[in-house]
Parts: structure tokens; C-alpha cells; sequence
């Protein structure tokens, strides 16, 4: 289990990670959702200890990252693919982490093999790895101890389709053996999939979290009928606000009382279901609008309450 | 059918728990341990290796030159002695340097310090290594000098003279780490592979220089400098042989361009973001 409270890191004057507070639990993957630079990197690079944290702290199990006697046996930590000295062959990289933490010589193979890199591969320089190979070799360092924890900074970077299948499938399992996963995106079709939990970030600000579910009810019901006009009133009449897409109206209620509204009105509905992806992503896209770098400021838009 | 209901619940239950068990907390990572990788280290890069290579190369290559070029009344174990040396001087502090700026440059340092996240640890590693490798390299150094002695005076048909003792060699040992050190100082202060290099051929090659012409015409630095340029006093390291008063030079001067600085680089090496 990871726990944050308080995060919080300053630059100068400039507050990269904003009193961040949340928790990865045990037995879940734990999506931390944000576009670039809204300070999930910073977060988990204080949390494995390699960026001091203004005030607030990160615990791993209860304990900081410095006082785990063996971090690599506790915690597998992928935070960036390419920071790898480019002289070194992939298995020599996964050799030396083999070689602090202790484990036997055998691991490394099994490692190599379970990412999926040739004995020819491993033996080349990472220089001429593509990111791809990287990720895959990063990914081997993260697991080679065992841990019960995994941090992973954007993993499925330089993936291409079948290896961000795998990865999924490999985080899933984890989880799903006990193992606390937190991984980072700024991609939200990439998270949504894998995501058990979802702590999105928007200028060093926690702007929403919770189980996907919950955050998908939040996203509001998407209702489908031939009689737009006469929901849209009803809707109205009874306070609810709405969006009109294509030949449907997306509604900020449950789909439970959208229902009810249609039914009191006499309207026959195609389809009543909760907003799933799309409505996710434009509640990511809204809480995180304040920190877009292309966004068109046409309204003051207000961030949701943290 | 209720049984059925009722294992399929249970199953149920079982994929909901965490299933990993509790395990042992594992046993902190020995110091000897860490020593042992950062030794890996320093030779598992194609220029790691090389310039690990380089020490006996270019041993023997200022041993076969001597045997070439030396008069044959200077075919002696203090010309070999000197000879095998001088590279040592210039490729003993790189080897230190890149041990240490390599975490960052080369950015492994984001794996390194979060396999073991006390920094002081590994660095304190790092100068273990670093200066093992300058005892081993000297001692190899000296090894290929002496059969290099036994085969240049075979070859002039001169007596074979050994005229340098066990003394001596600590000395130019002693002089050696101390360079070595001067290396990992700059590494550890500066932290990026070619400013660290540039400023270490600064501090050996260009301030000596300015040193001795500010010597020359004033004397208040003449008198001041035993006690202010390492460089100076540890060059009477070379030639053997310390009075009680350059000691004492040493330790101030060494104080001042190592201790302090070194003291300084640790700190901010703690306190760095590793990025």
C-alpha cells in the first residue's frame, strides 16, 4: 500500500506538487491520470526518495522509502526507461540490480524471458535498444525482486499494441496476486482499461479520485431517444442539467433517475446507460482544462473541487 | 445446486482478498555488497573497460620506451618507476571522475539510488573502488616496470639496478590516491562527466602554472604556498622523503582542496533531486 499525505514541492515560487494526498491500496492498480507536467512524475520520484519533498510525506507499507532495508525486494520502480547508462547490455543492467538486491543469477533469465527479450537482445548495448525494448527492460528491473509494490512512471510508453496487451495483462495479474500497482498516464484510454482506482492530477492539484466506477457515475448518464425534444423538457422541468451529443442527450444524474424522468414524461428510450469512456474523458479533460496548454479559453471554466 | 452457489461465492471472496502472504523483512544490503557492484560497474561499459585497460597499456608502453630511448646509464628501476607513473597521474582521476558523474550524466543514478536510497552509501562505495583500483593499478604499474628493468638492462647488458624502495613506492602510491581523490572530489561536486574533467586538468595543469609565476615575483606567495597548493606540496610526494613541516603543509592544503570541497559535494549530493 502507498500512502500520500500532504505532498507538497516547491520550486522557487513555483508549486510543482500541491498538497497531493491519496492512496494506492493493496490487491488494485491505482491509475495517477494527469497531462504533462502536472507533477506525477515529481510525486513518485519523492516517493521512492530521489526528490526531497518540501513538506508532506510518502509512506510505503508505513515506512519511507529510505528506511525499507532492501527497496528492491519491497518495491519495483520504473520511473524512466532511458535514464540507463547507453554503454551497458540489457543484461548487464538487470545484473547489477540483480547483484545489490541479493537474488540469485537465475533471475535474470527468467526476468529477460518474461519481458520478452531475446538472448541476442539482452547482449546489445541499450544504446541501440528502441524505447520500446527499454520500457521492456525497465519493467524487468521493477519486477526482478519480487515486490509487493510497483511504480511505474508512464510504462506503456514506446508499447506498441501487443505490448501494452501485455503489460496490461501483467499488471492485472499482480494485482490481482495482493500487489499494490500505481502507474501514471497522461493518456486516459490507456489507463481506463488496466484502472482500478483513479487519482487524477491537474497542476500539482489532486482534481478528482476514486474507484472508476464511481468517477464513471460521476460522469453522468448518457440516454438515447427518438423524441429528443420532449426529454430535453422534461429534463428541464425537473432541474437536471444535460448536454445534447449526436442523437442523444448526456445527463449529469444517475441513470436511475434519468429513467424515472422519462418514464413520468412517456418518452420511449433506444438507450440508458452509464457515460463510459467518452464521458470520462471529458470530465478529464475538463478538470485538467485550467492546466492544458491548448486550451481555448472560451469560459471560465472551474475546475471541480478537489 | 446450493453447494455449487455457495463454492462459487467462496471463490469469489478468495479473488476479492489479497492472496500474497506476509513476508519476512529482508535483511538490509551489506556494505561489501555494494562495494562488489560499484566494482562491476566500473568495468562492465565498453569505456569503463578501455580506460581500465589503458593502465597496464600504457604501462607498458612507457616501460618499452624507456628500454628504447633511456641511455643505458639510466636504465634504472626509478626510470622505469617514474615512467609507468606519469599515466597513472592523468588516467587514475578520470577513472574517479566517471565512477561518480556517470550516475548523472548518464542518468543511471535513478536506478542506483533507489535500489539503495542512501546516497552516502553508494558514494562511499565508489570511493572504496576508486581507490582500490588505484592500489592495484600502481602495484601492476610497478610490476610491468620491473620486468621492463629486468629486460632493458638484459638487452644493454648494464647492471640491474633497483634504486627504488618500498618507501618510495608508497610515496608515489600515496601521491597517486591523492590525485585520484581530487578526481572523485570534483565528481562528486560537480556531478557532470565533462565539466568534472575539464576542471580537474584546470586544477593540474593550469594552476601549477599560474602558481609558480605568482611565486616567482612574489614572495609572500612564495612563502604562503607550501600551506595553500596541494599541487605543490604533493609533488615533494614524488620525490620521496617528508619533513614534519610538509605534513603539516599537506594536511592544511589538502584541507583546504579536498577536505572542504569534498564536504560540500557530499552535502549537495544528499540533497540533490535525482532526475
Amino acid at each position: 500500500m502507498i500512502t500520500v499525505e500532504s505532498l507538497t514541492k516547491t520550486y522557487g515560487g513555483f508549486t510543482a506538487v500541491d498538497g497531493v494526498t491519496f492512496t494506492a491500496r493493496a490487491g488494485r492498480v491505482t491509475g495517477f491520470l494527469g497531462p504533462n507536467g502536472a507533477g506525477k512524475s515529481t510525486t513518485m520520484r519523492i516517493m521512492v526518495g530521489l526528490t526531497p519533498a518540501t513538506s508532506g510525506t510518502a509512506h510505503i507499507d508505513g515506512r519511507r522509502f529510505a528506511e525499507l532495508p532492501n527497496p528492491g525486494l519491497e518495491v519495483g520502480v520504473l520511473l524512466d526507461a532511458s535514464a540507463q547508462h547507453a554503454g551497458r547490455t540489457g543484461r548487464e543492467i538487470l545484473t547489477i540490480a540483480q547483484r545489490t538486491m541479493g537474488l540469485p543469477a537465475r533471475r535474470v533469465d527468467e526476468l529477460l524471458d518474461l519481458v520478452s527479450l531475446t538472448p541476442e537482445e539482452a547482449g546489445r548495448r541499450v544504446r541501440n535498444y528502441s524505447l520500446g525494448m527499454r520500457q521492456r527492460l525497465g519493467i524487468a528491473t521493477a519486477l526482478l525482486g519480487d515486490p509487493e509494490v510497483l511504480i511505474l512512471d508512464e510504462p506503456a510508453n514506446g508499447l506498441d499494441p501487443a505490448g501494452i496487451r501485455w503489460m496490461r495483462d501483467l499488471l492485472r495479474g499482480y494485482a490481482d496476486q495482493g500487489g499494490t500497482v500505481l502507474l501514471s498516464s497522461h493518456l486516459l484510454h490507456e489507463i481506463e482499461v488496466i484502472a482500478d482506482d483513479l487519482v487524477v492530477i491537474g497542476q500539482g492539484r489532486i482534481v478528482a479520485q476514486g474507484t472508476k466506477a464511481e468517477l464513471l457515475a460521476a460522469a453522468g448518464t448518457l440516454v438515447r431517444t427518438p423524441d429528443v425534444s420532449t426529454l430535453a423538457r422534461a429534463l428541464m422541468d425537473a432541474d437536471v442539467e444535460f448536454g445534447h451529443a449526436a442523437d442523444a442527450l448526456r445527463v449529469e444524474a444517475d441513470p436511475d433517475l434519468v429513467g424515472r424522468i422519462a418514464l413520468a414524461a412517456g418518452v420511449a428510450l433506444t438507450e440508458l446507460r452509464a457515460a463510459d469512456g467518452a464521458g470520462l474523458e471529458e470530465m478529464f479533460l475538463e478538470l485538467t482544462s485550467d492546466t492544458q496548454r491548448d486550451t481555448q479559453r472560451d469560459a471560465t471554466s472551474e475546475g471541480a473541487a478537489a | 445446486m446450493t453447494t455449487l452457489t455457495l463454492e462459487h461465492e467462496h471463490e469469489h471472496e478468495r479473488e476479492q482478498a489479497p492472496v500474497r502472504v506476509e513476508r519476512a523483512a529482508p535483511a538490509p544490503i551489506p556494505m561489501s555488497r555494494i562495494v562488489a557492484v560499484e566494482a562491476r560497474k566500473s568495468f562492465d561499459t565498453r569505456s569503463g573497460f578501455w580506460l581500465l585497460a589503458s593502465i597496464a597499456i600504457t604501462a607498458v608502453i612507457a616501460t618499452a620506451a624507456v628500454i628504447l630511448w633511456a641511455p643505458d646509464d639510466e636504465l634504472t628501476y626509478a626510470s622505469f618507476g617514474a615512467a609507468v607513473g606519469f599515466p597513472m597521474a592523468v588516467i587514475l582521476p578520470m577513472i574517479a571522475i566517471l565512477s561518480v558523474t556517470s550516475e548523472w550524466s548518464q542518468r543511471s543514478g535513478l536506478t542506483s539510488f533507489t535500489l539503495v536510497p542512501h546516497r552516502g552509501r553508494v558514494v562511499t562505495a565508489k570511493a572504496v573502488v576508486a581507490v582500490g583500483i588505484a592500489v592495484a593499478s600502481m602495484v601492476l604499474a610497478f610490476a610491468i616496470g620491473a620486468v621492463g628493468n629486468l629486460v632493458g638492462t638484459t638487452i644493454a647488458g648494464t647492471d640491474v639496478v633497483w634504486d627504488m624502495g618500498l618507501d618510495d613506492f608508497l610515496y608515489i602510491v600515496g601521491a597517486n590516491v591523492l590525485g585520484l581523490l581530487m578526481g572523485f572530489m570534483l565528481g562528486v561536486l560537480i556531478r557532470n562527466s565533462a565539466g568534472a574533467i575539464v576542471a580537474y586538468f584546470v586544477y593540474s595543469l593550469v594552476l601549477p602554472s599560474l602558481s609558480e609565476v605568482l611565486a616567482a615575483s612574489q614572495s609572500w606567495w612564495g612563502d604562503l604556498r607550501p600551506w595553500v597548493d596541494f599541487n605543490y606540496t604533493q609533488s615533494f610526494l614524488f620525490e620521496g622523503g617528508f619533513t614534519g613541516e610538509q605534513w603539516a603543509n599537506l594536511a592544511v592544503s589538502g584541507g583546504l582542496w579536498l577536505v572542504v570541497p569534498l564536504t560540500i559535494g557530499l552535502w549537495a549530493v544528499l540533497r540533490s533531486e535525482v532526475k
